[in-house]
């Protein structure tokens, strides 16, 4: 659904205030990855303030859409959307990386209700999404008697739970996500949108250099899905994107957005020195201050 | 002397024994678990003939995922599958999974606490011709290091079959490891199967100073175990077989009752000592009750092309060299 005037600026709020917070608990932990937490807040807040069909008072609603994070490193604003949405105190947020925290270096499903999957190690959470939608797919199937079949004999079906997956332009270097690639466009699960945060680095560099990974799109294209590209700042054109996913039937989507990293804080961005980097504490109080004041 | 309660085969010292390969055991019980509880559903890369996963996909062809020639992702959809609801077992190689996709199994399945069951066909140095590259020893100590996992090394078909049947009903990330060679199919349907319980097959009216070694087994050399334990029984010499199937959790309290009934263990595997079930073994008898303990496996090598029985035979592993080493053992 398009988005109004006043959700468009609700939403960008929210997008501030998670940036905030990411860098109040990257600084509080004293590591972890500052980059692309910032650069997917604007995402993020999409999701869970839009996007989602979910209750974050009650994670374990079976209807709920799945959104699985395979980058588990950029877990900052994961978890800080969280907060935000409901799921667990803003507070909470400053126990990152901390002993005994729900909110572990990488996110941990079986101490934070409301995380899909254990990750971190990459290429893994395109194969645990595929699985997602092909068993929901499996039991749509159960309702959905009459609808048009793929050419695997499953339903499609444009009902229900969607699955998204979230990853990083750094893991496509993955073979493993190839081989999930070729099994979702083999499947056509189109109930499964991807999600690829294109920032451009990694650790050790720009993509470019480390690894060329254009064309990505006509790689995606190829293994038989349908690819959209956005700006991944821009809201309302990544709604869009989510929107034209859901009217796609006979293919898995692929969105790639277009990020910065280390977006809100003009100092750091574009800046792969800040991939798995955190602020001091004299650095948050000025970042804080640019992410305000941008 | 047979131990009765094992309820072993009429015939399971004759030469018209019933044989099968034990992944015979694996399509059958995947079948019958896919019947009592819709959830089960089998996953398979390009293997399907081989592993005996096509009797599930000829059964369930709603219920059964081609994967094709790709073990990591096909660990990580099933723990996607089971994080939907399903009760998925993953059939290939072993190694190739556990051995290729380790890490994921690591993640996506151990530490993520998934219910995935991974059917690890064709390990130890009895695939034979197709040689090392081929010839998995390695994977029952990669699996019994993971925490939540559940390692099972049958001993033939039909514990296989109980093996796959049991996975299916019970919580949890479970390996399941199969041999490739057709073996005697020495036990029953009556035999009992219970995961986490090993099984006196030999045992000996006899204790005291007079039993003079039990022996361990677990795998495909249950059988090999027990003939090594008749023949030395014609020559006098008291032992006990325990097949333990279930090599983590270990059944420690059967474990450590033969260990101070004979009080000196072998334990025999086809899989590399270093890491395996004798170290299981070995682990936790040094602890509770240090004995004398000698492990027959594959000595920190690779296996090669051969028949199986050339195989075994070579790496010491047959009826022969396992009474052989007992002798010599039980002499030291």
């Amino acid at each position: 659904m398009a988005l109004t005037e006043e959700q468009l600026l609700t939403l960008e709020k929210r997008a501030k205030s998670i940036r905030e917070t990411i860098v109040q608990m990257l600084v509080a932990a004293g590591s972890g990855h500052t980059a692309g937490s910032l650069g997917m807040a604007d995402i993020f807040a999409a999701f869970y303030f839009h996007i989602l069909n979910h209750d974050p008072k009650w994670p374990e609603w079976e209807e709920r859409d799945r959104l699985v994070l395979s980058n588990g490193h950029i877990c900052p604003v994961l978890y800080a959307t969280m907060a935000h949405a409901g799921y667990f105190p803003i507070e909470e947020c400053l126990s990152l990386r901390k002993f005994g925290s729900r909110l572990q270096g990488h996110p941990d499903r079986l101490v934070l209700p409301g995380v899909e999957t254990t990750s971190g190690p990459l290429g893994e959470g395109l194969s645990q999404a595929a699985g997602i939608a092909y068993a929901f797919r499996m039991d749509d199937k159960m309702w959905d008697i009459g609808s048009p079949t793929s050419d695997v004999g499953l339903p499609i079906s444009k009902h229900g739970r969607r699955i998204y997956c979230v990853m990083s332009d750094g893991e496509q270097e993955e073979g493993s996500t190839w081989e999930a690639a070729m099994f979702i466009g083999k499947n056509k699960l189109s109930n499964l949108t991807a999600i690829i945060d294109r920032n451009n680095i990694q650790i050790g560099g720009m993509t470019e250099d480390i690894m060329p990974l254009e064309p990505l799109a006509d790689k995606y294209r190829a293994f038989n899905w349908h690819v959209l590209e956005v700006d991944g700042h821009n809201i309302t054109e990544f709604i869009q994107a989510i929107d034209e996913a859901k009217t796609i039937d006979e293919k898995p989507t692929l969105i790639i957005a277009h990020t910065i990293p280390g977006k809100g804080v003009p100092e750091i961005e574009n800046d792969y020195h800040w991939h798995g980097k955190v602020p001091t504490d004299e650095e948050g109080e000025r970042f804080l201050k640019e992410i305000r004041h941008d | 002397m047979i131990n009765p309660d094992a309820r072993m085969s009429a015939k399971v010292f004759a030469d018209d024994i019933e044989k099968a390969p034990m992944r015979d055991g694996f399509g059958s019980g995947a079948v019958e678990a896919g019947k009592a509880d819709s959830r089960v559903v089998v996953l398979c890369a390009d293997v399907s003939e081989s592993t005996r996963a096509e009797q599930f996909q000829k059964e369930f062809p709603d219920r059964f995922v081609e994967m094709g020639v790709a073990e990591q992702n096909m660990a990580g959809v099933a723990a996607g599958m089971a994080a939907a609801g399903k009760i998925p077992f993953i059939a290939s190689y072993a190694v190739f999974s556990p051995g290729r996709n380790y890490e994921h199994i690591r993640t996506t399945i151990a530490l993520n606490q998934m219910s995935v069951k991974i059917c690890g066909m064709h390990a130890g140095v009895s695939v034979g011709p197709d040689g090392a590259t081929h010839q998995m020893l390695e994977d029952i100590g990669m699996m019994r290091m993971l925490p939540n996992m559940t390692v099972i090394a049958p001993c033939d078909a039909e514990e296989a079959r109980k093996a796959i049947v049991a996975a299916a009903t019970t919580d949890g990330p479970i390996y399941i490891r199969f041999g490739r060679a057709v073996t005697p199919t020495f036990t029953t349907s009556e035999t009992p199967f219970e995961i986490g319980k090993a099984l006196l097959l030999w045992d000996s009216p006899v204790g005291g100073g007079t039993l003079k070694i039990a022996i361990l087994s677990t795998g495909s050399l249950g059988y090999t175990a027990l003939c090594a334990a008749r023949t030395l029984a014609e020559e006098g010499i008291e032992c006990v077989v325990l097949h333990v199937p279930t090599v983590k959790p270990l059944d420690t309290e059967a474990v450590l009752d033969v260990a101070k009934r004979a009080g000196r263990v072998v334990t025999i595997e086809e899989h590399q000592v270093a890491g395996g079930f004798g170290s299981a073994i070995t682990e936790f008898l040094s602890e509770q009750y240090p004995v004398p303990i000698h492990r027959l496996g594959i000595q920190d090598q690779f296996g090669q092309s051969g028949q199986p029985d050339e195989l075994l035979a070579h790496y010491g592993l047959d009826v022969l060299h396992i009474a052989d080493a007992i002798r010599a053992f039980i002499h030291i």
